[in-house]
């Protein structure tokens, strides 16, 4: 067959990862819309207990930990592809650290509900929601930071350089994810739903 | 040119035959898709007679007015697993199958995305499965009550709330279907990671064959549609263990929002089922009409747009739940939305055969009998897009008769369809066409007669799941027919299973290409071997075998 | 919730014959429609078709079920015409000579015919059902309607008539309907435990029946008589018996009816040693019979037991050797039913019997 001009020397698809990535990404945003869906759609009908206005404490300084570090996996993302995994490393750490924080100050709001204010999952409505969507927040960021754990350790014990980026770069987004997802938790929780 | 390499070497022979173990061995650790499709089909066909023995339990109660064959309790259980079993154990696994088996081949690929992930999908779908029917031995619970669900599939709030639900076969419900929703959820990421990524050199998009295009909008589908029903599911499971209180009504919680996160799932769902019905039908009516599929963009894109739009629809099966007319008027309009491009796929497939040459091989009348069935139920699909209507027609036996002949007429034609289509390239052999007629006339005789008259009951006022009823109201002809049709329709599986297995050890040897098609899958051996191609192909256009028959009048110019 | 129901002239308004009151010992004959059978007074119940529509708003819905049925129905001959006509012109001969045939691969203008006309058609039905849509849903009540206030239960019916002071389970009663001069009923449908859904197919569509929600719906019927229905939301294990009937009188009889439902419990003396068992057992932790002590809301209300046809919601004949059975065992005649087997001994059984036996 004569030359085709469709087929040139470069054939270049999306990579795996970020396909699968995309996908997971995908189709745990319908999940969590759905718990914000019951949230909104339960504001307000509550028949007794406690109301998100006498209860909650806008968590700002959670909010600033969680955020910072989706800045400091990206800084992290940036020393890993220019090969410098002792700066990598560092990173890695804090972006631990601060997804460690965020979930530390999470149960400390819980026990201060629970223990103080007497909210619980099968106080009301309101309960219901509160602790099912920042739940299950919180459950995702948990697997993020075993994931991230698991790297770290992994490159203490010089495991993880350039070579890995592509594959750490997925679990960077994840993260994001996770952190994009707060976003609209704090939003719907602490803004729209109080 | 002439890449694509048809002379692939037979498989090397073995020095000796592996023993027993080593074989199952084989298949346990696999990540193959090849193999881990048609473990998925096998098992989707297990649970598919499994379920029919239920569906055929159903139709003797049902077969005389106040019969005592099984009492209600039974018969609430056998429904329920029975619609369960059908819907996530039978088709999305054998579909899904298909997929698995399939996409790689058809994109000239070597495996899916993740062969790894793709194994973990499939056991934990088999896990899932197991739990939910370990529930008969095990449902019981700590308070005495209870053996498998008994809830009906949609299990609508409250019945499945602790006081209305006791014992544990509720939560055998939910946990089996979450886990093997998870791994059908896996799969279906894979497929799309696998069109995304590893289409072979010249495959672009508008390359691919029509059923990869259908199952990744299934897939696709999937991913939006799949969490809904698994949050709803985690929501009652908070209801039933935590004391959350998200449907229960007596803390003001809704039953409403239960049905609306359900169908919010559950009809993209049933489009997620018939997609890549629908692709089967697309790849085999063109090879047995001797013509390509006719408007290849168009299909494309109505498939797309079905995808799209039937997200859209969900309360057209809560139309007697009391919304406001504007709500009911707005699913109005967007299920007869929905209904256009599905129509004009008919119209496609028809004109595909038009002006072909029609071989009536057995995939071929199995695809005709879609074709006049899918026609039945999309009409009865209309019928009960408008809403008054709707209102006599819904909760009756007419919708049990519309959905059936979507999913048993549409959908599960077209897997057997598939199924003496690709059986020759999955194991090397024909499937006896005699006995192929035979399954399919039976099939035809016995699902039509178990259906239609359904279709009549029901505009006569017989509610679905019920265990049986009073003489006199009319009914007793029709429910006498539909289980003639059972039984017709059990003789028919039972044919297939014994032509199945049968031509596994007799059938006549297969080829590369035994039925003359088109698509990459048939360029190579039958079994492939592992690892598919000899060469990765390169192609040209959506024919790729078409263009090598006919150097001389390649398909290229005419897309 | 909007008010559903809408005066003024019925599509397919029925004329009235008025053969009186069903429940009087004399055996009139309503011309049977559709497949029907006679119950123990003579009487004769008929089938539930949808196509045998005895008021509103079942009638409307038949006009426009027909009319998106034509219109199926060509539909359903032209294409299915055009496949068979497709299969034999072209199927393969045996004389065939191998080689392919054309190979076409689209057409704009017929994918553009194919598309344009069921989209005409769409449009046509989609506008068709919504304006049905708004007629039946979302018109106002007259002012003189009938309320009723219908209360599902795992497994029975309980109507209530706030204005008229009466409650009875299972049989709804209400005056006709003349379609010149509407008398509409108005119902309020609750739940107290699951979902259920309120069908009676000849005189409306379904409406479903579910707790913490009021869901509204209306009949208009035209056509005195008794019209069968039944729960079509599955609820448990005894959905399938749970049953109701609609009982359409005249407008005299009507009243007549409501005089007779707001008299307390007949006082009958021979029953009285079975009246003492009812009371002193738990029966009346579940039943009331006004103007006696009993005033139990879980189960049905049995202060007239006798004037209805069946027990269990349908599951039988209301006649003593059922009413025998019931009271020994539920179970016997509904399996699973929640009002369990009383435990009496056999004096005790023909005592209370009669007792409620005397419950007219």
């Amino acid at each position: 067959m004569s030359e085709d001009s469709d087929t040139s020397d470069t054939w270049t698809l999306p990579a795996r990862g970020r396909a699968g990535m995309v996908g997971l990404i995908f189709t745990e945003t319908s999940f969590f819309a759905i718990f914000v869906v019951a949230y909104l759609y339960y504001v307000g009908k509550s028949t007794s207990g406690p109301t998100p206005a006498a209860v909650l404490h806008t968590p700002i300084l959670a909010s600033i930990v969680l955020l910072s570090s989706s800045w400091t996996i990206v800084l992290a993302m940036r020393a890993l592809r220019a090969d410098a995994t002792g700066r990598f490393a560092r990173w890695w750490l804090v972006t631990f650290l601060l997804g460690g924080t965020f979930l530390v100050l999470t149960a400390r709001e819980w026990a201060r509900l629970i223990g103080h204010d007497g909210l619980t999952i099968a106080t009301n409505l309101f309960g219901t929601t509160f602790y099912t969507l920042v739940g299950l927040h919180a459950l995702h960021v948990t697997v993020g930071l075993t994931l991230i754990a698991l790297v770290f350790v992994l490159t203490l014990r010089g495991y993880v350089d350039v070579r890995h980026a592509e594959r750490t770069e997925m679990l960077s987004w994840y993260w994001h994810f996770v952190d994009g997802v707060w976003v609209i938790v704090f939003l719907t929780v602490y803004v729209v739903g109080r | 040119m002439g890449v694509l390499d048809r002379t692939v070497p037979a498989a090397e022979p073995v020095a000796e035959a592996p023993s027993l173990v080593t074989r199952l061995h084989g298949w346990v650790v696999t990540v193959d898709h090849k193999r881990l499709g048609i473990m998925y089909i096998v098992s989707g066909i297990l649970f598919l007679l499994v379920a029919g023995s239920m569906a055929t339990t159903i139709r003797l109660q049902l077969v005389v007015p106040n019969n005592h064959l099984v009492p209600p309790q039974v018969f609430n259980r056998l429904m329920t697993m029975h619609g369960t079993t059908m819907i996530f154990l039978v088709a999305i696994p054998i579909l899904f199958g298909f997929g698995n088996y399939l996409i790689p081949l058809m994109l000239g690929a070597r495996d899916l995305a993740f062969p790894r992930l793709n194994a973990f999908g499939f056991w934990l779908f088999l896990f899932g499965a197991l739990l939910l029917y370990f529930s008969y031995l095990a449902g019981d619970g700590l308070s005495g009550a209870g053996s498998a669900p008994d809830v009906g599939w949609f299990a609508y709030a409250p019945l499945t709330e602790r006081p209305f639900s006791r014992g544990s076969s509720t939560d055998y419900w939910i946990l089996g279907i979450a886990l093997a929703g998870i791994g059908t959820t896996a799969t279906a990421v894979n497929l799309l990671a696998t069109a995304a990524s590893m289409r072979c050199r010249g495959m672009t998009l508008g390359r691919m064959p029509l059923f990869v295009w259908l199952m990744l909008t299934s897939s696709a589908q999937l991913l939006i549609a799949l969490p809904p029903l698994t949050a709803a599911q985690v929501m009652l499971l908070l209801d039933r263990f935590l004391g959350a209180h998200f449907f229960d009504t007596q803390a003001g919680g809704s039953a409403v929002l239960w049905q609306h996160f359900f169908w919010l799932f559950g009809h993209p769902e049933v489009y997620v089922l018939v997609l890549p019905a629908f692709g089967i039908a697309s790849e085999i009516i063109p090879v047995f009409s001797r013509k390509p599929i006719f408007g290849y963009p168009v299909m494309v894109a109505a498939s797309v747009g079905i995808g799209l739009i039937s997200i859209s629809v969900w309360a057209h099966h809560m139309f007697a739940v009391g919304m406001s007319p504007a709500a009911n008027s707005f699913f109005i309009a967007s299920s007869f939305m929905v209904a256009v491009p599905t129509g004009i796929k008919i119209f496609n497939w028809l004109a595909t055969m038009w002006g072909g040459k029609i071989r009536f091989t057995t995939p071929m009348l199995f695809c005709i009998a879609f074709l006049f069935q899918f026609l039945c139920a999309g009409l009865t699909g209309v019928m009960l897009a408008v809403a008054p209507f709707n209102w006599q027609l819904t909760d009756s036996y007419f919708v049990v008769a519309h959905f059936h002949y979507v999913i048993v007429g549409a959908i599960v034609f077209n897997i057997f369809a598939g199924i003496y289509y690709w059986f020759p390239k999955m194991t090397g052999r024909m499937m006896s066409e005699r006995l192929g007629r035979w399954h399919f006339w039976l099939m035809v005789i016995g699902f039509n007669l178990t259906f239609g008259p359904q279709h009549i009951a029901g505009m006569l006022g017989m509610p679905r799941r019920i265990y049986t009823y009073e003489a006199g109201r009319g009914w007793e002809i029709w429910n006498q027919l539909s289980t003639l049709g059972a039984l017709f329709q059990a003789a028919a599986i039972l044919v297939f299973a014994w032509n199945a297995i049968v031509s596994l050890r007799r059938g006549a040897v297969a080829g590369n290409d035994p039925w003359d098609a088109w698509t990459l899958e048939w360029s190579t051996t039958s079994p492939p071997p592992e690892y598919n191609f000899a060469t990765l192909p390169e192609v040209r256009s959506r024919r790729p075998l078409w263009d090598l028959k006919h150097p001389d009048d390649p398909d290229g110019p005419y897309e | 919730m909007q008010s559903p129901f809408r005066r003024g002239s019925y599509a397919g308004a029925i004329a009235l014959p008025s053969p009186g009151l069903p429940n009087s010992r004399s055996a009139r004959r309503l011309p049977p429609l559709t497949p029907c059978r006679e119950n123990v007074n003579g009487d004769v119940v008929h089938g539930a078709s949808i196509f045998a529509p005895a008021g509103a708003p079942a009638d409307a819905i038949q006009t426009l079920s027909l009319f998106v049925l034509a219109i199926t129905g060509i539909i359903f001959v032209i294409v299915g015409g055009l496949m068979v006509y497709c299969l034999v012109r072209y199927r393969r001969r045996s004389d065939d000579d191998g080689r392919e045939p054309p190979q076409v691969y689209g057409s704009n203008p017929v994918e553009l015919a194919w598309t344009v006309v069921p989209i005409i058609i769409v449009f046509v039905l989609t506008t068709t059902a919504i304006r049905s849509t708004y007629e039946i849903q979302a018109a106002p009540p007259p002012p003189d309607s009938l309320q009723v206030r219908v209360v599902g239960h795992q497994w029975w019916w309980e109507f209530q008539y706030p204005a008229l002071g009466v409650i009875t389970a299972n049989e709804l009663h209400i005056p006709v309907s003349d379609p010149a001069h509407p008398t509409p009923t108005y119902l309020t449908l609750e739940s107290a435990d699951v979902a259920h859904s309120f069908w009676v197919p000849r005189l409306a569509g379904k409406t479903d029946v579910i707790p913490n929600r009021r869901n509204i719906m209306w009949l208009a019927p035209a056509q005195s008589g008794t019209y069968v229905g039944q729960c079509a939301e599955f609820c448990g294990t005894q959905h399938a018996k749970m049953l109701l009937r609609v009982v359409v009188h005249p407008a005299d009889d009507f009243a007549r009816w409501v005089q007779a439902q707001r008299q307390p419990a007949a006082r009958n003396p021979g029953a009285e040693a079975g009246r003492q068992v009812f009371e002193a057992t738990a029966c009346v932790s579940c039943h009331a019979v006004r103007g006696t002590g009993a005033s139990g809301t879980f189960g049905p209300d049995l202060t007239h037991l006798m004037s209805r046809e069946t027990i269990g919601a349908g599951a039988a004949q209301n006649d003593l050797a059922n009413l025998r059975d019931w009271v020994e065992d539920p179970n016997r005649l509904k399996p699973g039913v929640l009002m369990p087997a009383m435990q009496l001994t056999q004096p005790q059984l023909d005592q209370v019997v009669s007792y409620l036996a005397s419950l007219r």
